[in-house]
């Protein structure tokens, strides 16, 4: 449908650091004109693949093309690539007007002063120019390091978790900016960062990255609604994920057994039918109803205790316990139908089979219910 | 001296200096003229001194020295300047002592008392070496005058008596050492105290340390590699020094400078001056060695 | 109240302490400068006698004084370009390269800083003699490079240290080549502390007197002008050359802050 002739071919890429695999056969490609977000907690890899893309780095194996050029082996000042870099990295000892004109001048461009006031009223920073980076805000800098990036027209902007350094506020604020920014340059953005959030109200497509390799790649929404792997239904929010054995089809649904109880999903949301798996429901899909209550026709269930709740304002978080031990989640929007429950009470934690969805389980391995801790961690904030 | 361009702006953001590998011999390159020079003007003539050191005493430049591996040499001048290098090493280690402390409350109210006044405070610490050495040295001879102010105060005061001075004492020239090469005890120990976190301190105060304790407890120890260098840079160029004792003593204060420069220039009988150059070397690496051991600090270099 | 006056005491002694051991610091230079003004009774005197500007006027008069000043600032000038040039090559390759013997070249650098003066100016003369390379001006220059060096490595390097190796990254990113990178990068943001280098060597060599004694022969430098005229009875006018050296060294020192204040205070 659209050009492909600037689509970026990250193809079986491998970056190995003595005998640390950093990013790990890795094969990616990212369509002309996307925003994609490279989503994952840090030191996954993320800053690697970039520096590769960017040629600060060079591949251990494997092949980076743009296009139907292999750009490989070309040095970072001979790619149509630019990099907006974590904390920026602007030049201390040039004005914004000279940081943002760097590209340029190196490349000889003339009307150098026509674009850079051109490329400073796209970011909002008119009447800055004869500042240092050090007399600058962070979201200042940032705009700074977003525009000398972006006047050169590269094929690619890179970002390296640009909001990173950004206190909340200002980082919803940029968000939308850059989102803007980049519907009116129309440039491909392949955006950097550990913040779920950020990840999916930004980018039309997400790619989550585990330990150097591709989890899942897909729109924000598929992704959530039925995440590929474990490690994806916990980093992107949160599920309840219960070990049991698949049982094979049955009409259009997979059959699973769990702590004695049978469970159905259907086969379209299952990716296995057969061994062992986790049945995933996310907890604002299921639903409470005091014990020995009716349960919705078509729904399934499990019985347990509540042990905890929390007020969160948009809805109540409850913790349910069920017979075998785990505890599982329940986020019950607060709409003002139903009563609080209190701690202690039997309840019915039910759910319809269209929500819940099947993945891949070791065999062994017990029922996750916890979201992966994503703490960006000092090293990774430089890194 | 590391320590005097430590004050200088922090390390900012983590460097990755790994560069390419294909230029694997750029760095050599960059190194070989600078490391040359070093190894043949000063590794090369601590080989000749080392050489010289053991030269037949009998020879002379006109005659030529024949090598024949005098270690009798060392025994000769150690003991022919065994009083000035006793006082040598005696002089500069009072000198030292007196230069902790005063530079101390000087280094520690520069770091956490000054607040805006820092930079000047520093800049005032390090103006003395802004001047020549000799020509400050002298300025000194003026101020000990005997017919100074401060001798006659002194004098009025009994300090000194009726016909007291100070010039051409042993204590000018400790006076002398120690005003010379205080800036290099304050520098590294400004460096040091000026990095403390500050918060340690408060939390001191906040567990029930009076100043005093977390001045022994916290602020001492942690400023401790800033003293162990600096009394090194101060300690070893004083032991060296004969200009003090030279321009502000009389020969009953000469240091071992004295002889190891009358040993070359004037008696001309470079295998003892050799033999003291080298015995004064090793001297003081061995206080070196034993001072770091005992301090138990290896963060100098 | 008394409780006040002990808070009061307790927070500025230090302080009272430290300025007082200003004082200490400063006194000679006072002197100095006070003594560029003195028209001394005698030959030999030290002491005040009476105001004149006389030695300012003819700083020259004392023969051989200003021959043996500019023969200081050429071989300063000369010490400090050949030792900045040979130490920031090797700061660079220190900072930026990692490589085998990076040690050993620590502990080149680190111990003409570490060995007492006496020792490296005898220790040079013996080579000369044994070389039998006559003594002078480029003894005296030799060794004056070597001194500085090592200060010239140290501070070059610690600025390079301080500077976030990603700008040359950012720099490529942006089109510059490896030369470019290191043209408007590298060099602009190293530049202060090649410069303070300089500024440090200069006055290294400028004020050197151990070294230089053994190695002179009989070339006079500024400092042995001084030594020898202490026998004879120093002139005013040295007072006046090492007023005007503080002024000028002071001058330096807080223009280049006042730039640095201006200039890059994030690198
Ligand atoms: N130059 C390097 N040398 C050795 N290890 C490195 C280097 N750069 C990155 N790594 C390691 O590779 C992993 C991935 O780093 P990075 O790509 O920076 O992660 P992030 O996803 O946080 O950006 C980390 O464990 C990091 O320690
Ligand atoms: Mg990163």
């Amino acid at each position: 449908m659209e050009s492909t002739a600037g689509d970026l071919h990250i193809a079986n890429v491998t970056k190995r650091f003595g005998i640390f695999t950093a990013v790990d056969d890795l094969t990616l490609t990212i369509p002309q004109g996307a925003f994609f977000a490279l989503l994952g907690a840090s030191g996954c890899g993320k800053t690697t693949t970039l520096r590769m893309v960017a040629g600060l780095e060079e591949p251990t194996a494997g092949q980076v093309r743009l296009g139907d050029r292999d750009i490989t082996r070309l040095r970072p000042y001979q790619r149509p690539v630019n990099t907006v870099f974590q904390s920026y990295a602007l030049f201390p000892h040039l004005d914004v007007f000279e940081n943002v004109a760097f590209g340029l001048r190196r490349r000889k461009v003339r009307q150098v002063a026509s674009q850079v006031e051109r490329m400073l009223a796209l970011v909002q920073l008119e009447g800055f120019t004869k500042r240092r980076p050090a007399e600058l805000s962070g979201g200042q800098q940032q705009r700074v390091a977003l525009a000398r990036a972006l006047i050169n027209h590269p094929q690619v902007l890179l970002l390296d978790e640009p909001l990173g350094a950004l206190d909340l506020k200002l980082r919803r604020q940029m968000q939308i900016e850059l989102k803007r920014i980049q519907t009116e340059v129309g440039i491909t953005f392949v955006h950097v960062t550990h913040d779920q959030e950020e990840a999916m109200t930004m980018a039309d497509t997400v790619a989550v990255m585990n330990a150097g390799r591709i989890e899942q790649l897909g729109r924000p929404a598929e992704i959530y609604e039925y995440p590929a792997t474990a490690f994806v239904a916990n980093f992107l929010g949160q599920s309840n994920l219960l070990a049991g054995e698949a049982a094979g089809l049955s009409g259009g649904d997979v059959l699973v057994s769990a702590y004695e109880q049978r469970f159905a999903v259907p086969a379209v949301r299952a990716r296995a039918d057969q061994g062992p798996v986790f049945l995933g429901v996310r907890p604002e899909k299921l639903a409470l109803v005091a014990d020995g209550a009716a349960v919705p026709a078509g729904h399934q269930s499990v019985a347990g205790v509540v042990t905890d709740s929390s007020y969160v304002g948009v809805s109540t978080q409850y913790l349910v316990r069920t017979g075998w031990g785990t505890e599982l989640a329940v986020f019950a929007p607060n709409s003002g139908t139903a009563a609080p429950l209190a701690l202690g009470a039997r309840v019915t934690a039910h759910w319809d089979p269209r929500h819940a969805f099947i993945l891949r389980r070791e065999p062994g391995e017990g029922d996750r219910t916890t979201p992966v801790l994503d703490e960006p961690d000092a090293v990774g904030a430089v890194s | 001296m590391t320590l005097m361009t430590g004050i200088g702006a922090a390390p900012a953001g983590s460097a990755r200096p790994a560069r390419k590998s294909g230029r694997r011999w750029l760095p050599y390159l960059l190194l070989l003229p600078g490391t040359l020079w070093l190894v043949v003007f000063f590794f090369g003539p601590m080989l000749t001194l080392g050489a010289a050191s053991l030269w037949d005493p009998a020879g002379s430049l006109q005659t030529g020295y024949a090598q024949t591996l005098s270690f009798g040499n060392y025994v000769d001048a150690v003991r022919d300047a065994g009083p000035q290098l006793l006082r040598s090493f005696w002089y500069a280690a009072i000198a030292t002592l007196i230069g902790v402390i005063i530079g101390y409350p000087l280094a520690y109210a520069i770091a956490l008392k000054a607040g805006r006044w820092k930079y000047l405070l520093l800049v005032a610490v390090v103006a003395p070496m802004f001047t020549s050495f000799l020509v400050r040295t002298l300025a000194w001879k003026t101020i000990l005058s005997d017919n100074g102010a401060l001798v006659g105060l002194l004098r009025d005061i009994g300090i000194l008596g009726a016909d007291g001075r100070l010039l051409a004492t042993p204590i000018a020239v400790v006076l002398g050492l120690t005003y010379n090469f205080l800036p290099f005890l304050v520098l590294p120990l400004y460096a040091s105290l000026e990095r403390l976190d500050r918060r340690l301190l408060e939390a001191a105060g906040d567990l029930y340390a009076s100043p005093a304790r977390s001045f022994v407890k916290i602020t001492l120890p942690l400023s401790m590699p800033g003293l162990v260098a600096g009394t090194l840079l101060f300690f070893i160029p004083a032991v060296g020094d004969y200009i003090n004792a030279e321009l502000l003593g009389n020969p009953n204060t000469y240091m071992v400078g004295n002889v190891i420069d009358s040993a070359f220039l004037v008696r001309l009988d470079y295998p003892h001056g050799a033999a003291l150059s080298f015995a004064l070397m090793f001297l003081i690496l061995i206080i070196v060695m034993v001072y770091l051991f005992r301090s138990g600090t290896d963060e100098v270099v | 109240m008394n409780y006040r006056i002990g808070r009061w005491i307790a927070d500025r002694w230090v302080m009272g302490v430290g300025l007082l051991v200003l004082a200490y610091l400063a006194l000679p230079i006072i002197v100095v400068a006070g003594l560029s003004f003195n028209r001394p009774s005698n030959r030999l005197s030290y002491d005040f006698n009476e105001f004149t500007l006389d030695n300012w006027t003819n700083v020259c008069g004392p023969a051989g004084l200003c021959d043996a000043v500019l023969r200081s600032v050429q071989i300063g000038f000369l010490a400090t370009v050949f030792a900045t040039v040979l130490g920031t090559l090797m700061a660079f390759a220190l900072a930026r390269h990692k490589f085998f013997a990076r040690p050993a070249v620590n502990v080149i650098i680190f111990l003409p800083m570490a060995t007492p003066e006496l020792v490296m100016g005898t220790s040079l003369l013996a080579l000369f003699v044994t070389g039998s390379v006559a003594l002078g001006f480029w003894t005296i220059l030799i060794a004056h490079v070597m001194f500085c060096i090592s200060f010239v490595v140290v501070t070059v390097k610690a600025r390079l240290a301080g500077m976030d190796a990603r700008l040359e990254e950012a720099a490529m990113d942006l089109y510059a080549t490896p030369f470019q990178t290191f043209r408007r990068v590298t060099l602009p943001l190293a530049l202060p502390g090649i410069v303070a280098a300089a500024l440090l060597s200069f006055s290294l060599s400028f004020d050197d007197f151990i070294i230089t004694n053994f190695n002179s022969g009989t070339t006079v430098t500024f400092p042995m002008y001084v030594w020898g005229a202490n026998q004879r009875g120093v002139p005013p006018q040295v007072n006046v050359i090492g007023t005007a050296m503080f002024a000028i060294a002071l001058l330096l020192v807080l223009a280049t802050n006042v730039r640095r204040r201006r200039g890059a205070r994030v690198a």
